[in-house]
């Protein structure tokens, strides 16, 4: 429930009591935003009164009358001037010329009364001006909120291309300052190293140019008539290499040709994301199960693991962006942290969801649903939320 | 330098840091063992000698160097400690070994902050060392 304030300012004291016994526990609802808001009324019976309570806590809603003893209404628009953007001021008046109407507006005035009015009246225009005001601190919150997430990512960008860049100068420092004639093998190791981490720095930027193309929208997708089998094959083959070093066999369970309606690259970045995590997630000579299945309005894909897998809660957290779970387990593996991300994007392309079933030490089953349509989601505006870990 | 060479046990989960640690500090004629995890760390400190010891403080726990530091300074109160983090440039937070009251509860003789430049490093090594 958000407290939204209300001065009332008027030299009538009939006038202004009646309007604060109108005003009094009334509350409201803001259905756009979802805002239940309750109002809390004041009122002043001078313009030199209400400058002082306006000046001590400004009012979210000020209701004020033209014509006052001493300092006008208007005068008083001029001295508040810091507080007014905050402020929805409604003009009271019993008659009010254009010219004057003009000079209020112009110093800030938001809307008019005509005096006399009715209870019903009065909290119609009060509702009116609280739902302006909610709307707009809502959309403030909102962009701050956004602007807060961007500096929040780029920050973890930095961060995850600084590291390796960091390990990489490390290196490069030590063959520039020692010795290593004598123990050549630290060549070796060194050169390993610079590529391993050069590496995960280039698989880094092509993940984030695979995010910012599906969440940029700007890239055409391109629907055909793409055959699933035939794909997993590509991406079996890509990991091939890295699954045999390690005795990992990766059993493809469909030869048959699975007609799909998509865009190949999106199809391309699921089957390499999850083939190549489950192999890179297993123990060695551990086993890969790719299964597709399907059916009328949808077809499933499910990428089954022997390895590391994970707990609950670990999984919980599993598709925010840069999220790798980090344990003692996983500490030799390098990923951008981004690869999961990027396919629950994808599947939300295709209507579909990402679901993750794992136990510790038994291995971990992504599964991911990519429904059959023609009418195909349009890429979601960038909702980045790095979760450090 | 005494005609032995002094050993350094280096515990950190940083795979890179920890080989460019060992490489620079083998250089600087120090014998370097390693241990790459909390576990691995307890086990290395319990069935070795070593005449000092650098620990990151972020291993698989947030304070995992705490932990080992203790544990060092249980086992040889004499043994210098450095703890080495990132945590002040990655959160912010600031804290160091160089107050009573930062010493009281952090049980390490010098706190260096991640990146390390590794001249620094061995000139910290070399004063803890009384070399």
């Amino acid at each position: 429930m958000e407290e939204i304030r209300v001065l009332i300012v008027d030299d009538e004291m009939g006038m202004r009591l009646g309007a604060q016994r109108a005003l009094k526990n009334f509350k409201t609802h803001v259905a756009d935003v979802d805002v239940d808001v309750a109002i809390v009324v004041d009122g002043a019976e001078s313009a030199e009164q209400a400058l002082e309570m306006i000046n001590n806590h400004p009012p979210d809603i000020l209701l004020l009358d033209y014509k006052l003893p001493g300092m006008t209404g208007l005068d008083l628009l001029e001295k508040i001037a810091p507080h007014k953007e905050n402020m929805r001021i409604v003009m009271i008046t019993a008659y009010a010329s254009i010219d004057t109407a003009v000079v209020a507006i112009k110093r800030g005035a938001y809307d008019f009364l005509a005096k006399p009015f009715t209870p019903a009246e009065l909290r119609a225009q009060v509702e009116k001006a609280v739902e302006n005001l909610v709307i707009e601190r809502q959309a403030k919150k909102l962009a701050q909120e956004k602007k807060q997430v961007r500096f929040q990512f780029i920050r973890v960008v930095a961060h995850e291309l600084k590291a390796p860049l960091a390990a990489i100068q490390g290196y490069l420092q030590i063959l520039q300052d020692l010795d290593l004639t004598k123990d050549p093998t630290q060549y070796n190791k060194i050169l390993d190293r610079v590529i391993i981490r050069s590496d995960g720095m280039r698989k880094l930027i092509s993940d984030l140019l695979d995010l910012t193309h599906i969440e940029s929208g700007k890239k055409a997708r391109e629907l055909t008539e793409v055959d699933l089998s035939e794909m997993a094959q590509m991406a079996y083959e890509t990991v091939l290499p890295s699954a045999q070093e390690r005795g990992i066999t990766v059993n493809l369970h469909n030869t048959e040709p699975i007609k799909f309606l998509a865009d190949r690259s999106e199809i391309e970045i699921i089957f390499n994301n999850l083939i190549s995590n489950a192999v890179k997630y297993n123990r060695d000579n551990g086993s890969v199960d790719v299964n597709i299945t399907p059916t009328d309005d949808k077809v499933v894909i499910s990428v089954a693991d022997s390895g590391i897998g994970m707990t609950e809660d670990e999984a919980s957290r599993l598709f925010g962006d840069f999220v790798r779970i980090r344990n003692t387990k996983t500490r030799d593996i390098l990923g951008s942290g981004l690869g999961l991300s990027i396919i629950k994007k994808l599947a939300y392309l295709y209507n579909g969801e990402v679901n993750v079933k794992s136990q510790p030490d038994v291995g971990t089953t992504f599964t991911i649903t990519l429904r059959h349509t023609s009418d195909v989601q349009e890429p979601q505006e960038a909702e980045h939320k790095p979760t450090e870990q | 330098m005494t005609e032995s060479k002094k050993t350094i046990l280096l515990i950190d989960d940083d795979i890179d840091f920890l080989t460019q640690e060992q490489m620079q500090l083998e250089a600087a004629g120090y014998n370097v063992i390693t241990a790459s995890s909390i576990k691995e760390g307890i086990e290395t400190l319990n069935n070795n000698d070593f005449d000092m010891a650098i620990v990151d403080l972020m291993l698989e726990d947030a304070d995992g160097g705490f932990k080992l530091c203790y544990k060092i300074k249980k086992k040889d109160p004499s043994i210098p400690v450095m703890l080495v983090t990132a945590v002040a440039s990655e959160t912010g937070l600031e804290f160091g070994a160089s107050t009573d009251e930062e010493r009281s509860w952090i049980k390490a003789d010098k706190m260096l902050t991640k990146p390390v430049r590794f001249e620094q490093l061995k000139r910290e090594v070399k004063h803890l060392l009384k070399d």
